[in-house]
């Protein structure tokens, strides 16, 4: 029983990995990841790790991809097509990937390890549980957990700080509008950031107005100051 | 089945995103390649565990799962300054660092 959910696993596992690296769109790459994931989960449950393959649902195939799927939809699919000299390159590459496997294959087939024939050490009750994990997290591995946990600290700050709109460098306002300066191969007005900041305007539906947005976009600090009512009145009243 | 099984799909699993990350030019892609790897990496780590009988393997595997999601953060974010800069979202014309 236990080999048929092994090969299942390792299957889904393997398909969901070739699907991360084939498929074009970067969306279906993040999905076929979630699948791998729990894929991975299932084998991780197979070698009694409880407690990492609840983590692993949660925390990767959960949170991780969430974040993912974010910034896919956010940068949108870059999908360039390969450029000259891609395919040797790609070609040499599957080539270090075989040397690799066989590297691999060697070092497992060579280790001379007798226990890697056999099924593992005797199961003991509360191998991989919650209780024992966390146990040994806080006495036996007290300094490495405080460390994982300053480093997920100084990651969310560098992250924000990354990602993070700068003041006073170049913004959209300063940037004319120009067609190739945008990656996506979005089409405008479909809900594009320029448009979230105010910076293009959907084409409304009356004709003049159509025929008055359908100019060159002009940053508004270049457009020409258009007088405001107040100071029409002013100028009646002096 | 047989510790010998793990390792053969975890070495897999480690070749498949080695090889998305020499081929593919999306920085996200290479990302989840990474992740790949990673797992593999972990995957092996706890079918060691379960080969000696300690849980200290699952604990490595812990610690790397978390060095993994700031990896993702950290790296996510590059990509998100990229895109805030425009430009282009492709590891082949991100070159400048090349020397």
């Amino acid at each position: 029983m236990s080999a048929v959910i092994f090969f299942i696993a390792a299957i889904g596992a393997l398909a969901g990995a070739i699907g991360v690296v084939t498929l074009r769109n970067p969306f279906y790459s993040v999905l076929s990841l979630v699948g791998h994931l729990i894929s991975l989960s299932a084998l991780f449950l197979l070698l009694r790790a409880e407690f990492l393959a609840a983590a692993q649902v949660i925390v990767y195939a959960g949170a991780v991809t969430v974040l993912y799927v974010f910034v896919v939809s956010y940068v949108g699919d870059g999908t360039v097509p390969l450029g000259p000299g891609g395919l040797r390159l790609r070609n040499v590459s599957m080539l270090f990937v075989g040397m690799l496997f066989v590297e691999l294959a060697i070092a497992i087939l060579g280790s001379g390890l007798k226990a890697i024939d056999g099924k593992g050490a005797p199961y003991v009750l509360g191998f991989g549980s919650p209780e024992s994990i966390g146990e040994a997290l806080l006495t036996k591995f007290l300094l490495p957990f405080e460390l994982a946990s300053l480093l997920l600290l100084v990651a969310a700050v560098g992250a924000v700080m990354l990602a993070r709109r700068r003041a006073g460098g170049r913004t959209l306002e300063d940037i004319a509008y120009d067609d190739t300066r945008y990656i996506t191969p979005r089409t405008l007005f479909s809900g594009t950031m320029a448009e979230a900041v105010g910076a293009l305007h959907a084409p409304p539906e009356d004709p003049r107005e159509t025929a008055r947005q359908t100019a060159p976009y002009v940053p508004p600090s270049k457009r020409e100051p258009v007088p405001t009512p107040v100071a029409d009145d002013d100028a009646k009243e002096d | 089945m047989d510790i010998g099984w793990y390792l053969v799909v975890s070495a897999l699993i480690f070749c498949i995103g080695f090889g998305g990350v020499l081929t593919r030019r999306n920085p996200l892609v290479i990302l989840l390649c990474l992740e790949l790897m990673l797992n593999a990496a972990n995957l092996s780590l706890i079918a060691f565990s379960r080969m000696h009988g300690n849980a200290d393997g699952q604990i490595f595997a812990l610690i790397v799962m978390v060095v993994a999601a700031c990896e993702v953060a950290v790296g996510l974010g590059l990509i998100v300054a990229i895109f805030r800069r425009k430009l282009p979202i492709d590891v082949d014309e991100l070159k400048e660092l090349q020397g």
